[in-house]
Order: structure tokens, then C-alpha cells, then sequence
């Protein structure tokens, strides 16, 4: 199923590459103080090319640890990362980095320049002059639904929500064909929140490109990934499948918790005037299936 | 009351003024003393700063020159450079600029420790490279810091270049040590004066540029 999705989008997407996890360590030395501690253990998975990937987990599964060796900013103990079949432990870092997009939670965003100079950021460390970085940026306003009077205010004088419309821009200014994000939407309002996770999913299937998306929400996961991987702790693999094959055929308890199966969600529909509610096991509804009506 | 009316008096006689003795050639003097120390240890200390700031490394050395700087008596380092160098201008310049040093140091780190992880983490995702960083994140973001730490390095110089003539250097401590031995009090009133003075247009100079560093990075004060 999962392969099924992949499949069809890359077909619009040729260039979208896959990622593959080999047998990844990483380890942290202690200090004097405090002791060793094993990020990530011997993980080996794989990310195909054109998907909407998502790793999901709670804190202590290594799934940020698992993204950052991606583009870098970790360096495995042992194991490898490839990308479309090249080891990128021989890469240049730096260069690495700038054909990857990178969203995290913290806007991160430059506060000494403006919308447009951070979206222009990529561009301009490649080599491309102002004018043309610039109007390159405009575009991804408009891609990313962001005004263009907003170009001239500092980070600071803009929205949590438009912060991180900006680092999506910027992410995405250097044309990348992967796209990394690091619980990206975690400090934004719900309703922004909702909002944003659309425009993803929107903008990955107008781009096809690879996206892996860390997240510890499995709302979230469900909402955005075509494959969803379920973290346990140190990156143990607890589950990988859709969200349908979740929901189906949790794996074990674990899964089942995770997915808030085990906690007697109890969701069943009622009708109410002709439209199917959909209710938890207080009988309180939490949404309804489309059907007629508004 | 009377030292006050005669030290301005002091300071209005046109004899005082010019000549190799009089105070255009003390204030020249006492402020090339500055600027040169100041200059020295700006050269040594950003550098050095930035250097520990950007790498984390060598942290202990901030705490350990600063604390250290505050224990040690000035007239004592610049007696014993003397001692070794001889009587003349280099030795009361190295004792000034030791004496900056540290604040130069603590300003220049301190500016780039400020700035939030995420910025520099983020940065150095989009593909930066170390020297990038450094250049464009956090040279920039650290400024006001580096601007503070030369405002107090220069007004501690300002002040304590009156030593330089102990040594036989000039500048305005000239007429404080003259006027002590002579037991001329509005002279030495005078050269006081003067030397607050200097040190108030300092200040000023650097009240001007921070708020010019300030104007710039008003977005960072809204957080």
C-alpha cells in the first residue's frame, strides 16, 4: 500500500530521492559527570523516494537523532546513511546541507534579517546575486501563502505561524528534492497547526519531493504521512506501515497504546439529523463524516 | 571652593595651552595612549573571543583573565613592565592594554554566547560554513556586546592612562604628578577635569555607536 502511494508520486517527481538508515548507532560519550547514552541502536530503515515519510515517537526515541544524521548535523558511531545509494558519509557536509531542506521547531530564522533575506538564504550562499535571489523568494511567498508585505519585517515581528512559513520558504528556496522537518508545527496554535500541515501535504504533491517529518503527535502522523514509522525508544522500530495498517494491525501493545487503542477511545458514530457524528466513549463528539449537508 | 574657580582658571590660561608641555600635547598624548592600548587589545582580544565563543572551547580562560584583571594592581604591572623595558612609552602602552584585555575578551564572547542555539543551529543546517557562520550570524548578532566591552575597556584606559607620566610618559597625568610635587592642587584639579572630560566624550562616542548597533538589532529587543 505504502509502496503503492510511492510509487505513483514519484512518477511525477523522478528526482525525489530515497533515504536508507544501515545499521545506524549513535552514541553519545559521557562526561565525568554524567554517563554514556545510546541515541540510536543499530537502526536499518528505509525511506522511498517521493514519500511523505514521518517518524513518530515520544522524547528518547532518537527520532530527531535519527533526521539530523541526514544532512549531517549528527555523524553516526557506526552504520551508515544513503541517499539514493550513495553513502553520504563521503560527501562535503556543507554542500550536503544546502541540497536538503531543513525545518525545525524553533523557527531558527535570522533575526537580524528580514523575511525575504532569510528566504533568500540558500540561494545567496550558492553564489546567486540579490535581484534574482530575491525574486526567487517572492515566489515561495506565494508558494507558501505568505504575503509579499511581509518581506521587509524582522522575524520578530512576525507570527509563530508566518515564523514558520518563512522556514518552510527558506527550506525550500534551493529548489531541494528532500525535505527534512523537525516537529516543525509543535509551538503553533492548533488551528494554524491544521492549517500548515495541509499547505505540506499540498506542497509535497505539487513538488514530489521526498519529505521526512518528525513529529511526537500520532494525530499529526496520521493526518500527514503516507508511511508512518513508529519509534520505540533508541530508535527500536516498533511498527512501519500507513496509518491504515497502524490503525488495522497495531504490532504489539506498544502500537496500540501509542495509537490510543488500548485507552478505550471507544469511537463509534451516531446519527443526528441525518448526519453521521462521530463520538468517543464519553459520547462527546469529536468530528463527523462527510456527507450531506455543510 | 576656591581650587574649583582657580583649576578652571588653570585650565583658561592661554600659557597652558600650547607648547610641548601644554594641554593640547597632555590630551593628544593621553588620548593616543587610548586608543593605541585599546587598539592592542582589541587586535588580541576579538579574535581570541570569537575564537572561544564560536568553538566553546576555552571558556576558563574568560573567567580566569577577567577575575584576574579585577585583583591586579595596575600601578604594580605597569612598575614592573617598567622595570624590564625601561622608562618610556611601551611599557605603560603594554600595561594599559593588559588592563582592556579582558573586557575586550568578555565582550567579544560574550556577544556570540548570547545568541540563541537554534539560530546557529539553524544556520549551520542551511549550509553554512563555520567561517559563514561566524561572518554573517555571529559577528553581526554579536556586536552589541563587542561595542560594550570596548566601552569599558576604553573608559578603564582613559582613567588609568594618568599613570603613564609615573613612568615618565606624559599625557595628562603629567600635570597630576607635577602638581603633586609641587603642591600645585588647581593644577592637578585641572588635569582631572580634563581627564573626565575625555572620558565623558568617550562615553558619548560610544552611547552613539551602540544605539547605531542598537537601531539595527531593534527586531532582537521585541522577542
Amino acid at each position: 500500500m505504502a509502496a503503492d502511494i510511492s510509487a505513483a508520486k514519484a512518477q511525477h517527481a523522478p528526482h525525489a530521492p530515497s533515504v536508507r538508515f544501515e545499521h545506524l548507532t549513535k552514541t553519545y560519550p559521557g562526561g565525568s559527570r554524567r554517563p554514556a547514552t545510546i541515541a540510536v541502536e543499530d537502526v536499518t530503515l528505509s525511506i522511498p523516494a517521493g514519500s511523505l515519510t514521518v517518524l513518530v515517537g515520544s522524547s528518547g526515541s532518537g527520532k530527531t537523532t535519527l533526521l539530523r544524521t541526514v544532512n549531517r548535523m549528527v555523524t553516526p558511531t557506526s552504520g551508515r546513511v544513503l541517499i539514493d545509494d550513495n553513502d553520504i558519509a563521503g560527501l562535503d557536509a556543507v554542500k550536503l546541507r544546502r541540497t536538503i531542506g531543513y525545518v525545525m521547531q524553533e523557527s531558527g530564522l535570522l533575526p537580524h534579517r528580514k523575511a525575504i533575506d532569510n528566504i533568500a538564504t540558500v540561494p545567496r550562499l550558492n553564489g546567486v546575486k540579490k535581484a534574482p535571489a530575491h525574486e526567487r523568494a517572492y515566489e515561495l511567498m506565494d508558494l507558501v501563502g505568505l504575503d509579499h508585505q511581509l518581506a521587509a519585517r524582522y522575524p520578530a515581528e512576525l507570527s509563530g505561524g508566518q515564523q514558520q512559513r518563512v522556514g518552510v520558504a527558506r527550506a525550500l528556496a534551493a529548489s531541494p528534492r528532500l525535505l527534512l522537518m523537525d516537529e516543525p508545527f509543535g509551538a503553533v496554535d492548533p488551528i494554524v497547526r491544521a492549517d500548515l500541515q495541509r499547505e505540506v501535504r499540498r506542497l509535497q504533491y505539487q513538488l514530489g519531493i521526498t519529505i521526512l517529518f518528525v513529529t511526537h503527535d500520532i494525530a499529526e502522523a496520521l493526518t500527514l504521512g503516507d508511511k508512518i514509522v513508529v519509534l520505540a525508544q533508541k530508535g527500536r522500530i516498533a511498527q512501519e506501515g500507513t496509518g491504515a495498517e497502524l490503525l488495522t494491525h497495531p504490532a504489539d501493545d506498544f502500537v496500540a497504546n501509542f495509537l490510543g487503542l488500548d485507552a478505550g477511545r471507544g469511537l463509534h458514530l451516531m446519527n443526528s439529523d441525518g448526519v453521521q457524528l462521530v463520538m468517543d466513549a464519553d459520547e462527546r463528539p469529536i468530528g463527523r463524516l462527510s456527507g450531506p449537508g455543510r | 571652593m576656591n581650587y574649583f574657580v582657580e583649576a578652571f582658571a588653570w585650565i583658561a590660561d592661554p600659557a597652558h595651552r600650547t607648547g610641548p608641555d601644554g594641554i593640547w600635547t597632555r590630551l593628544g598624548q593621553h588620548l593616543a595612549y587610548t586608543l593605541i592600548a585599546t587598539g592592542a587589545a582589541a587586535l588580541i582580544g576579538i579574535p581570541l573571543g570569537y575564537w572561544i565563543g564560536h568553538t566553546g572551547r576555552g571558556k576558563g580562560l574568560i573567567v580566569g583573565a577577567t577575575g584576574a584583571a579585577r585583583a591586579l594592581p595596575t600601578l604594580g604591572v605597569l612598575t614592573l613592565i617598567a622595570l624590564f623595558t625601561g622608562v618610556g612609552v611601551g611599557a605603560p602602552l603594554a600595561a594599559l592594554s593588559v588592563l582592556a584585555l579582558p573586557s575586550v575578551l568578555a565582550g567579544a564572547y560574550a556577544g556570540l554566547e548570547a545568541i540563541p542555539a537554534p539560530t546557529i543551529d539553524a544556520a549551520r543546517a542551511q549550509g553554512m560554513s563555520e567561517w559563514q557562520l561566524l561572518s554573517r550570524v555571529e559577528i553581526p548578532l554579536g556586536l552589541p556586546h563587542l561595542i560594550g566591552g570596548l566601552r569599558s575597556a576604553t573608559l578603564q584606559v582613559v582613567a588609568t592612562a594618568t599613570l603613564v607620566a609615573y613612568v615618565g610618559g606624559g599625557g595628562l597625568g603629567r600635570f597630576l604628578f607635577l602638581g603633586l610635587k609641587t603642591q600645585d592642587y588647581p593644577q592637578m584639579l585641572a588635569a582631572s577635569f580634563l581627564a573626565v572630560a575625555l572620558a565623558i566624550a568617550g562615553e558619548i562616542c560610544f552611547a552613539v555607536l551602540a544605539r547605531i548597533a542598537g537601531r539595527r538589532h531593534h527586531a532582537l529587543s521585541n522577542r
